[in-house]
């Protein structure tokens, strides 16, 4: 099932750790798993190569041996060094010139018209005046699809029917939005290989007859080992400015964005996440690097939660647990909370550092036990919810009838409340969250459950 | 229970998020900063199959051979996974065999990657039978409605009753673009209009369609990926309602992914056999640079075989699968096959087809002017 990287790499390093000392040579075999880790990720071979050299140095300039968690620390160095190779969210650059001219351009069914749509309302959305031209001749029906995505966001689309020359509908498109005072023209042009020279010269043609100010290379996210030299040709033949990577609400790792981004030098600007025209988002190298690294997704899970709970009682039922106040009440709300998200399996997969604590335990298992936990908990009364210290022989009686559960599930239940208080108050007293971590870490099941 | 608590923590509020990294190179030293690396790409992209090749077509098989082998299978998708299986194999056989010289290796290669492309049972589609119905499935742009106008033209060549039924009713313009490859093909297509129900759709499509007497049924579906919940559904649904349309159907439920894919690829695979029973894969977009390795996990993990390449964009740009030429394509040093239109302009043997000799005529218009 699920491994994350950090425990894979903490794995390898307490095998090696029992062989006595860490040496220089143990961070080799730890980086063979970040290395095998990012190729199944989808990050091109040589650029992992790189990559692996850039970590190697620093990892052993930072001593990750002599820390209690090398495989932790080696996992920061690899995340930061993602995010470094991601860099910024690329910012789309407009200039002064209006109308700007945005070229698309990619592989065929990358997304480049989706894309094109989407960025059109983000671009309405921010006060702009966007003109869409269509300039896919070739494939079937192209132009009448960007056509009717401009309908249904009533934005206008220039095109020339399927019998249009590509650069010279793109010009025009672009002096038509000059004349019409559009403050951006989008030129969705056709998908085309990479390698396909009388295509490539296409796009060299439309280039240099509208002068766009944004050149962005539409990539699929499940893109493999190729990315790099997609990306390579089409930056020398365009001179590309931006990535966009679609198809990201996928669940591919992704790879192909550092590969890209790598060789191209250019920054990442948008991500398409979805097939709703809204669905376009700034990237995040953060989310993207915990991504590559199967780290898990903590934001979009952050996000899901905020679409599907309410936040207000969330963060009361936080600010409550740090403060001691939690009580069973909370607890249940928690529990309703986070099973709206998935099935636990799932829900655990996109939490850091649960792959570990997972392991070994049933999920099936598990979410039996939240149910009887559940079952339990809504048997008590209100008052009882608040007070536990309340519930004594008879009480425990009913609740296990209540329930269909025995007394002894309802004495664990308390128990394991009461620890779980007591664990809070420490943590609160050891300066609260990053002891968490170490719980997490800290080997014996932190479960409980 | 401590794990929700804890669960609680990374998701909410309270959570601390570690700052973010400051320090970013600006974009101008970073593009100085790849330069070497680019360059160094850009020689040996040339010919990265070609050079290892080279390096395994002479000498002694030594630490690098493995090395060299490992980077060709992983830059062709392989995977890590079936990388590492290969490579293993491979030294088994190099030990027990007692092979020294790096062409025996890639003899040996080429045996071990034929052994995992097992040749798949009968196919229903080459069979006339009373009726056919082929479901194509797949996530957005990897090439279905494509395919379908492909192979809707190469059954129909071979004297097949076709028809395409156009499920697709999501995306924009989906049933005008299958409209133009009907037309292209010569078949008939049966459609309904946008946003109407699919299985409704392909439900009366190959009704109407078996009442009329056609053979062959192509069913397009719209593009999905395989982690959308309620998609995934609605293409069970779209599944269950071509079994009760006609007796056994779907015969054929494939599977279209593009070469470009990596690693993905497997999960998609998985995914969508688990949903609607898949029982082939098209490969599509084989004419570019992409080797499309992942179908090597695709074969050994699901059982799945390939029964089509797609090469280009015309509509006879569609092949039956061809382990042998595929595994040599993973080792061409050559330049891919030059894309089509070049092809077309010498190839006298390609039938005459209206729709591309006009896509000809535009590129080539525009290339006069520029
Ligand atoms: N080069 C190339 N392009 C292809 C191939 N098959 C499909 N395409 C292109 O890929 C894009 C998406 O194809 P489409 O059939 O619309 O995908 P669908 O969304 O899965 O139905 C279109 O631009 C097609 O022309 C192929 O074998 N080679
Ligand atoms: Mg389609």
């Amino acid at each position: 099932m699920f491994e994350s990287l950090t425990d894979r790499l903490q794995a390898t390093f307490d095998t090696l750790r029992r062989r006595g000392k860490l040496s220089d040579a143990d961070v080799d075999t730890a980086l063979r798993e970040v290395r095998l880790a990012l190729l199944e990720a989808d990050v091109n071979y040589k650029v992992v190569k790189g990559f692996i050299k850039r970590v190697k140095e620093r990892a052993i300039g930072q001593e990750v041996l002599k820390s209690l968690s090398p495989g932790q620390q080696v996992v920061k160095i690899v995340h930061e060094e993602l995010m470094e190779t991601l860099g910024e969210p690329g910012r789309l650059n407009l200039g002064m010139q209006s109308p700007a001219v945005i070229m698309m351009v990619g592989l065929q069914g990358a997304g480049k018209t989706t894309m094109s749509a989407k960025l059109a309302l983000h671009l309405r959305k921010k006060g702009g005046r966007p003109l869409l031209v269509g300039a896919d001749v070739y494939r079937p029906a192209a132009i009448d699809q960007l056509e009717t995505l401009g309908k249904q966001l009533n934005i206008p689309v220039y095109h020339e029917g399927p019998d249009g020359s590509p650069p010279e509908v793109c010009a025009n498109g672009v002096a038509l939005g000059k004349k019409e005072g559009h403050t951006v023209v989008i030129l969705d042009t056709a998908g085309r290989l990479n390698i396909d020279a009388m295509m490539m010269d296409e796009i060299k043609a439309i280039k240099s007859q509208t002068e766009p100010i944004e050149t962005l290379l539409v990539a699929d996210a499940m893109t493999g080992q190729e990315a790099v030299r997609v990306a390579t040709d089409f930056n020398e033949a365009v001179d590309i400015s931006g990535l966009v990577m679609t198809k990201i609400d996928g669940d591919a790792r992704g790879g192909a964005s550092i590969s890209m981004r790598e060789v191209t030098g250019v920054p990442i600007k948008f991500l398409g996440t979805g097939e709703k025209l809204s669905d376009l988002e700034i990237f995040h190298p953060d989310r993207l690097a915990s991504r590559i690294l199967g780290m898990g997704d903590v934001l979009t899970l952050i996000e899901k939660a905020q679409e599907e709970m309410d936040q207000e009682e969330a963060a009361k039922a936080g600010q409550k647990l740090l403060e001691g106040q939690f009580t069973l009440d909370d607890f249940l709300s928690q529990m309703q909370q986070i099973k709206k998200l998935g099935p636990l399996g799932k829900v655990m997969e996109m939490i850091p550092g649960f792959g570990q604590a997972a392991k070994g335990v049933d999920m099936s298992e598990a979410e039996k036990d939240l149910k009887r936990i559940e079952a339990i908990i809504q048997s008590m009364t209100m008052l009882e919810r608040q007070r536990p210290k309340l519930i004594k022989a008879s009480r425990k009686r009913r609740i296990a009838a209540g329930s269909g559960t025995s007394v002894q599930a309802v004495n664990k239940l308390l128990r394991d409340f009461r620890d779980m208080q007591k664990v809070m108050g420490q943590l609160r007293k050891r300066g609260g969250l990053k002891a968490l971590g170490g719980m997490l870490g800290g080997g014996n099941n932190p479960f409980g459950l | 229970m401590r794990f929700l608590i804890l669960a609680h923590f990374q998701l909410f509020p309270t959570t601390q998020h570690p700052p973010p990294n400051t320090h970013y190179p600006t974009p101008n030293t970073q593009k100085i900063m790849f330069k070497s690396l680019r360059d160094s790409l850009k020689k040996t992209r040339q010919s990265v199959f070609g050079q290892i090749v080279n390096a395994l077509g002479a000498g002694e098989i030594d630490e690098e051979t493995w090395e060299d082998l490992e980077a060709l299978l992983i830059q062709a998708d392989m995977g890590v996974e079936t990388t590492l299986f290969v490579v293993e194999r491979l030294q088994n056989r190099v030990r027990d065999e007692g092979a020294t010289q790096t062409d025996q290796l890639l003899a040996l290669l080429k045996e071990e990657l034929r052994a995992i492309l097992v040749e798949p049972d009968d196919f229903s589609m080459e069979e006339p039978r009373e009726i056919t119905v082929v479901l194509v499935v797949g996530v957005n742009g990897s090439g279905k409605t494509t395919s379908i106008g492909k192979l809707a033209n190469r059954y129909k060549q071979v004297g097949r009753n076709v028809v395409v039924v156009a499920g697709d009713t999501f995306r924009a313009a989906a049933i005008d673009q299958l409209k133009v490859w009907s037309e292209r093909a010569d078949v008939p297509i049966i459609a309904g209009s946008p946003g109407q129900d699919p299985a409704a759709m392909a439900y009366d499509g190959i009704r109407a369609a078996r009442g009329r007497g056609y053979d062959l049924i192509f069913v397009d579906t719209a593009g999905r990926l395989h982690t959308k919940y309620n998609l995934m559904r609605e293409l069970e649904k779209i599944y269950s309602v071509c079994q009760r349309s006609v007796h056994q159907a779907p015969h054929e439920v494939l599977l279209v992914i593009d070469a470009p894919t990596g690693q993905n690829a497997l999960t998609q695979a998985k995914q969508f056999k688990q949903s609607v029973a898949v029982t082939g894969v098209i490969l599509t977009k084989l004419d570019g640079t992409s080797k499309g390795g992942m179908v090597f996990s695709i074969y050994r993990d699901l059982g799945l075989p390939v029964r089509f390449v797609g090469t280009g964009e015309k509509l006879e740009n569609i092949t039956p699968f061809d382990p042998d030429q595929f595994i040599n394509g993973l080792f061409d040093a050559s330049e891919p096959a030059r894309p089509q239109q070049e092809e077309s302009l010498t190839e006298q043997e390609s039938p005459p087809d209206e729709s591309t000799a006009d896509d000809q005529s535009k590129k080539r218009r525009w290339f006069s002017r520029s």
